[in-house]
């Protein structure tokens, strides 16, 4: 047996109401106002699609003991790098083995659903005749998108990641089928911000309609079930109507179409087939047939199956935990800053060469990625960063300290400060000095802050967090942040 | 065994620029500026210095590096120059050189120069500050007002007084120190304030309003220093010795181990005790006549009176608000108006701080004047409440 052993999810916390977008554009675009309703999801200027897959993977992970994972797949449209291994970075935020495989899949708007089928290549292949550790399948996407188009309304941002192994599975993979066709319903060139879109009717017609039905089909016959045996269609488009329309032309119950998630999160891209399949499983009941597809030139359709495992896994957020940690956005004005579409005055502050010395970055990327101290041997002190010589005043041992991941600590807030001089896009810059409960603290920026919950004896997560941007390099800078648990 | 060098090393002549925003001057202007004075009070010639120690904090913005601004612009005679820093604690670094010297032996007549330069920056505060390659990957994105900013957070914490009340008492602060620095001529600020302004001022990090903040300044100040004798066969009556000196630098417990609350400096505490034993005080609180602290924001001079053991823990903001250390108050704290008012360049201000002392001590004060002061201390501090630099230097009558 292969199949899903775990899941996991992250949206970003603010979440920018579509009113406010479509009332400032309105004049532009009044057709935008027939989508004004509800919000979507906006990354903080702190988060990308790098970010969120590692959140979503945390989520995902929990209750993994993360030697175990045996290879990464990670699937975006949007990361950082175009030639440096995301998931390499991916891994060492998440202190996975040396020895653990990875793999970008990028591309296509259904890397998520190739990826997870190559995930659960991997686990069969490896399997075969002795153990295989679980498989992690992260996703992520936060696209550009132009002021004042319909899919700057429609998009969001999330991060969804699955496990996938051969023991102790909660969903059953029973098998896919994928049509490759070079639809091009729209497209990102080389060298492009945002995508170019082709007119949505004939998308509807010739596309949605016609190839997704047709590898819903080829799976049905792969498999041996028909439409009016599923229990839950993922159809991860948010033009209305579009899953509907395919559940009839599959022969499936319209009640099993499962929620698009557009109301309250937007059309999240390469995620987004993963962010409803770990929605579904949240759901879902031993015996219920879940398919999930994935559409983008051709279609990723696969089958799991519920089994009775699924209700005793650890409880983590998932989609309805990442929904329900929500701030309110209504300045439309931030979104445009934070995605680069606004110049504003950032002040002298703000010029600085942020070259990263990247021999420094390697000898010390289990401490910057993967937030690594320290654990003095002889007198059990933990420490942040981990040095030769013990912290510990009464202890000062030399070369005595194994490594202690701290990113999933329990910490508190000791000491804090709302900086208005220093440079930040979103000001004031908050930091502080974070004390974890057992042993180790660290002066660390915070963030997704509200004034009022940000006080000393503030309960902390850590969360891994974009740094800094080297805009003349094209370097992105990580490290992990405080952010206030409400 | 070593014993300190209480009375060992007297200074024999000071000079301090004008500090504030000299628009008209480089480093090196300033440190002539300084000298000119310095020399003419001390009665020697450049070429008695035997050996010149030199601060200046970020050379980056202003001279570079090494010793070598400093002996060109003053034309030493081929001595031994040494550039010391220690973030804003550079003066005092400066200074402890200088008095080492003498006091060791090595040398008769010893020069201390502290100078800073931040007006050719284009900033309003300090510029940005590197950490290091290592630093610069993963420390918060700070400023000073920030990082100090933290231990207001703090103290209400431990102590549970009300963000209202605290405020207050380091408004009082700040109007105190502007009250000062307006009867000092050679102060960057010379304009008193009250205590509704600095309450409304703009919010630079919570709760350190603009008036909370000391300013950015252009300014040098030094001291000659010798043994009281060769002072005395110089023709020197008066003299102003070194009591105490004492430095204490964090060795990382603040920032990583957790025992440390974030409401008090750690150094402040060990290199006060140290320097009142060297210089034989049983109760500062008592013994000081006049201290002059590091008051780069109002919140570090509030935890400061109680980090040198002159106010009792969690007491500092009722001292203040009483009045102890007003201009007429018990011990007057930052009598020439401070690094808020007279100004902080970073590598002269541990020497200024000593500047005040020594006027006082020789009735030249003016205007500022305090009557018989005996014991003065100078608390200079450089770095971060969670790391940091802290020294102490105490100034008296020698007797």
């Amino acid at each position: 047996m292969i199949g899903l052993t775990g899941f996991g999810a992250y949206i970003p916390r603010l979440r920018l109401q579509r009113k406010v977008m479509a009332e400032a554009n309105a004049w532009m675009n009044p057709a935008l106002m027939g989508l004004a309703k509800g919000e979507r999801a906006m990354c903080n200027w702190d988060e990308d699609s790098l970010t969120l897959a590692v959140e979503a993977a945390r989520d995902c992970l929990t209750g993994v003991d993360r030697d175990q994972v045996e290879h990464v797949v990670y699937a975006s449209t949007t990361m950082p790098f175009e030639d440096r291994q995301n998931s390499g970075v991916i891994s060492l935020a998440l202190n996975l083995r040396r020895n653990v495989s990875a793999m970008d899949v990028t591309s296509s708007q259904r890397a998520g659903t190739t990826a997870l089928l190559s995930a659960l290549d991997y686990a069969k292949s490896r399997s075969n005749g002795k153990a295989c550790g679980p498989v992690l399948c992260t996703s992520a996407d936060n696209r550009k998108t132009l002021a004042a188009s319909p899919q700057e309304m429609m998009f969001g941002c999330a991060g969804a990641a699955v496990t996938v192994g051969v023991e102790n599975i909660i969903a059953e993979f029973k098998g896919s089928y994928t049509v490759t066709d070079d639809f091009v319903d729209h497209f990102r060139g080389e060298g492009k911000n945002v995508d170019y879109n082709w007119e949505e009717r004939w998308i509807k017609e010739e596309g949605y309609n016609k190839i997704i039905p047709a590898a819903l089909a080829g799976l049905f016959e792969e498999t041996g079930i028909s439409g009016g045996d599923v229990d839950h269609l993922i159809v991860p488009l948010v033009t209305r109507k579009v899953p509907e329309t395919i559940a009839k032309i599959s022969g499936v119950e319209a009640e099993k179409v499962r929620d698009t998630l557009s109301a309250n999160v937007g059309d999240t891209g390469v995620a987004h087939p993963l962010l409803m399949l770990v929605a579904a499983l949240e759901d879902a009941k031993p015996g219920d047939k879940i398919v999930v597809c994935g559409f983008g030139q051709g279609c990723d359709a696969l089958l799991f199956e519920a089994t009775d495992l699924l209700s005793s896994l650890t409880a983590r957020d998932g989609v309805s935990g990442a929904v329900a940690r929500r701030m309110e956005e209504t300045n439309y004005m931030k979104y445009l800053t934070f995605n680069g579409l606004l110049d504003v005055e950032k002040g002298i502050r703000a010029e600085k060469d942020r070259r990263t010395p990247l021999s420094s970055l390697y000898r010390h990327r289990d401490m910057i990625l993967g937030m690594v101290g320290g654990q003095c041997r002889k007198c059990g002190t933990a420490q942040f960063p981990k040095a030769r010589i013990c912290v510990n005043p009464n202890c000062h041992e030399v070369d005595s300290q194994d490594d202690l991941p701290f990113a999933d600590r329990s910490c508190k807030i000791v000491s804090w400060a709302a900086d208005r001089l220093a440079y930040s896009i979103d000001p004031p810059a908050y930091y502080g000095m974070i004390e974890f409960d057992e042993g180790g603290r660290v002066n660390t920026d915070f963030t997704d802050c509200i004034g009022e919950n940000v006080e000393v004896g503030q309960s902390i997560k850590m969360m891994f967090r974009v740094r800094d941007v080297d805009e003349e390099r094209g370097f992105k800078k990580y490290f992990w942040k405080a952010t206030p648990v409400t | 065994m070593a014993t300190g060098i209480k009375d060992k090393v007297a200074i024999l002549g000071m000079g301090c620029s004008k500090f504030g925003e000299r628009w008209d001057m480089d480093a090196e202007d300033l440190m002539v500026e300084a000298f000119q004075e310095c020399i003419e009070d001390a009665g020697i010639e450049t070429s008695d210095i035997q050996a010149a120690w030199s601060a200046t904090c970020m050379d980056e913005v202003s001279t570079g590096k090494s010793a070598l601004p400093a002996s060109l612009a003053l034309r030493l005679p081929n001595i031994p120059v040494t550039r010391v820093e220690n973030f804003c604690a550079s003066g005092s670094e400066s200074f402890r050189g200088a008095t080492y010297a003498v006091a060791s032996g090595a040398c008769d007549i010893a020069l201390a120069m502290g100078s800073e330069k931040l007006k050719d920056t284009g900033f309003g505060g300090l510029p940005n500050m590197s950490l290091g390659s290592l630093g610069d990957q993963w420390g918060a994105n700070f400023t000073a007002p920030g990082m100090f900013a933290q231990l207001a957070s703090a103290y209400r914490a431990k102590h549970g007084i009300s963000a209202d009340d605290l405020k207050r008492a380091m408004a009082h602060v700040s109007v105190k120190s502007h009250a000062n620095g307006a009867l000092n001529e050679k102060a960057h600020l010379q304009k008193a304030v009250t205590e509704e302004t600095v309450l409304n001022a703009p919010m630079i990090a919570d709760p350190l309003g603009l008036y909370d903040c000391c300013g950015v300044s252009d300014g040098a100040a030094c001291a000659i220093v010798t043994t009281p004798e060769i002072a005395k066969s110089l023709g020197k009556h008066d003299l102003v010795s070194v009591k105490a000196l004492q430095i204490a630098v964090s060795d990382g417990t603040e920032a990583a181990y957790n025992d440390w609350d974030g409401s008090y400096f750690q150094t402040t505490r060990i290199a006060s005790s140290r320097a009142y034993d060297e210089a034989g005080i049983k109760n500062p609180r008592k013994e000081l006549s006049l201290f002059d602290v590091h008051d780069c924001f109002s919140i570090t001079e509030l935890v400061t009176m109680e980090d040198l053991h002159i106010s009792a823990e969690g007491e500092a903001p009722k001292d203040i608000m009483d009045g102890f250390f007003d201009a007429d108050g018990k011990i007057p704290c930052q009598i020439d108006g401070g690094l808020k008012c007279f100004g902080h360049p970073i590598g002269a201000s541990g020497i200024r701080m000593i500047y005040e002392m020594y006027l006082q001590m020789l009735g030249r004060a003016g205007k500022r004047q305090l009557e018989s002061p005996r014991y003065g201390l100078a608390h200079n501090l450089g770095g971060f409440p969670q790391q940091n630099v802290c020294s102490v230097t105490v100034v008296g009558k020698y007797e």
